[in-house]
């Protein structure tokens, strides 16, 4: 079975097929072609998946994607305007909060979900939200100081 | 890109079009967030032909609270539950299970209904196709043996690890029931039949680990309802491994009220250890003066008693149920004195 797929995706009306057991991981993926969403452990354990359902963050590798019928999707790749990087971007970058760079999609995105419910969190509400992403390299801290590095920018008027 | 097994998703937008949906495809499934569920189809643990995904049905994405009574519809989210004032001020046992359930991403997308109808867990049975066809598939799936206990005779032991029962079990809630003609209610307590004995043959009232739902084919948990009590507190804590995301190695809600000096009513119930989320029996016993000592330790006794924790997750089940104990005793004194 196969049903038709609308819905906007990274600020952009969007119409496909999709068959009705497509995860939307690989929705994104491979039939769109967006890969900055990563596929870790592909069972609701990493967060490397994390994508923003109308600015939720959800695990695309969890999800069909026929079920975000008329929903609003943004991946990584949704961020950033005219070649500038976003303030959550900014944050990873300069404050060393990527290392191999695979979980980092993940975080971002748990992360930008985060700045656009509360501007101002705490770092304990920080931790709590970023609870269901893993990272094997950084060791959390520089991930900490990137997203309080992101809240600066974004009160200097940075987009998150 | 690992294709998972053929299936048609249904998703209706009223309880009328689920109902018909369930009736009209025997061997379907529910699908709630899927937090659980698409898990299980991705190890290739269960294939059902068809999911009808109920987030989409308004009837049943509705919280009413008030100091009074307290009803959560199916498809609302964790997130939700655990984030509404109502809730978090006169049902506070509930909201605090909601928020310790699983990680961020998982309490946005998963559900009321899911949370009640989880599966239950077990080291050989939350594994890959590969790896339990390796050493022989167990008697929850489609084997006949029990790799925890070999000589179970047919008995599963799988653990019952939802966050939300034990918390509205202290409550005396209730759940709506729906099928094809009509809604029935009936304790939350009697969905869960998971009581795994080896000693008496299994009925449609007393499962194990395998059948642990009362649920008839055909049937949708629909709502779960509270009426508050007067004058009761409430907490939830639990241990797991890891803080931030991770199911129960034990759960543990308390209910208590206090008159002067004295504890006048304590209702205490479980999660993590046994096939079924256990509300301690017997406790109006220690009740009636003040939980010193000696009420702690009869405290202990009953949690011995009741919990019965098997090897079905990394953590032993001796120290799951002495971690019941500690738990227990320290919500009661703490709600007791605050
Ligand atoms: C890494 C990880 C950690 C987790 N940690 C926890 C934890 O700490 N505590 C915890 O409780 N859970 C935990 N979970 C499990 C799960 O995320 C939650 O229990 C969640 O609430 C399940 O809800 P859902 O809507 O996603 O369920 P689904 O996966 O959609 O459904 C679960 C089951 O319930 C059935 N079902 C759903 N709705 C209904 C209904 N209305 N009527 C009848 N049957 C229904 C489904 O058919 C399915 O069998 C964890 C999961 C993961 C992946
Ligand atoms: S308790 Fe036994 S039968 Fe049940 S899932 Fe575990 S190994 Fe399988
Ligand atoms: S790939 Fe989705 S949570 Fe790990
Ligand atoms: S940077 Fe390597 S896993 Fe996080």
């Amino acid at each position: 079975m196969a049903q038709l797929l609308q819905l906007t995706l990274n600020g952009r009306a969007r119409v496909d097929a999709v068959p009705d057991n497509l995860l939307l991981l690989y929705y994104l993926r491979e039939l769109v072609g967006l890969t900055g969403t990563k596929t870790g452990c592909d069972g609701g354990e990493c967060g490397a998946c994390t994508v923003l359902i109308d600015d939720e963050p959800r695990l695309s590798c969890l999800m069909l994607a026929a079920s975000v019928a008329g929903r609003r999707v943004d991946t990584v790749e949704s961020l950033g305007e005219d070649g500038q990087l976003s303030a959550v971007q900014r944050g990873f970058h300069e404050k060393l909060g990527s290392q191999c760079g695979y979980c980092t999609p993940g975080f971002i995105m748990s992360s930008v979900g985060l700045l656009r419910r509360n501007p101002r969190p705490t770092d304990d509400e920080i931790r709590a939200a970023l609870g269901g992403n893993i990272c094997r390299c950084t060791g959390y801290v520089k991930i900490i100081e990137a997203v309080k590095h992101a809240i600066e920018l974004h009160e200097a008027g940075v987009e998150p | 890109m690992q294709a998972l097994p053929e299936f048609e998703l249904l998703r209706p937008t009223t309880l009328d079009d689920a109902r018909k949906a369930r009736a009209a495809h025997p061997e379907s499934q529910i699908i709630g967030g899927g937090t659980d569920l698409m898990v299980n189809i991705r190890r290739g643990i269960v294939a059902p032909p068809v999911l009808i995904d109920l987030t989409g049905v308004a009837e049943l994405r509705k919280i009413n609270a008030d100091e009074t009574s307290l009803e959560i519809g199916a498809s609302v989210t964790l997130v939700e539950l655990a984030a509404h004032p109502q809730v978090i001020k006169h049902y506070p046992v509930v909201a605090e299970a909601a928020a310790h359930i699983a990680g961020p991403m998982h309490r946005n997308m998963g559900t009321v209904g899911g949370n009640l109808c989880l599966d239950t867990r077990c080291i050989f049975y939350n594994q890959s196709e590969w790896w339990r066809g390796a050493i022989h598939h167990c008697l929850k799936t489609t084997g006949d043996i029990c790799h925890v206990a070999p000589k179970s005779r047919g008995v599963c032991f799988a653990t019952f690890s939802g966050d939300l029962a034990p918390a509205l079990m202290t409550l005396d809630a209730e759940i709506g029931v729906a099928r094809a003609d009509g809604i029935r209610a009936m304790p939350l307590n009697a969905l869960y039949i998971g009581y795994a004995r080896q000693d008496e043959p299994q009925t449609a009232t007393r499962g194990d680990g395998k059948h642990f739902l009362s649920l008839r084919p055909g049937e949708i948990v629909t709502s779960v309802s509270v009426k508050n009590t007067p004058g009761l507190r409430s907490a939830y804590d639990k241990i797991r491994i890891r803080r931030s995301i991770e199911f129960p190695v034990c759960g543990v809600a308390v209910a208590l009220r206090r008159d002067g000096d004295a504890l006048i009513d304590l209702r205490v119930a479980f999660t993590g250890t046994n096939s079924r989320p256990v509300r301690l029996e017997g406790t109006a016993a220690l009740c009636g003066g003040t939980p010193d000592a000696r009420v702690l330790q009869d405290l202990d006794a009953l949690v011995r008693d009741q919990v019965m924790a098997m090897k079905t997750t990394f953590t032993p089940g001796h120290y799951r149920r002495r971690v019941a104990g500690v738990l227990a005793r320290r919500l009661v004194t703490r709600l007791f004195e605050s």
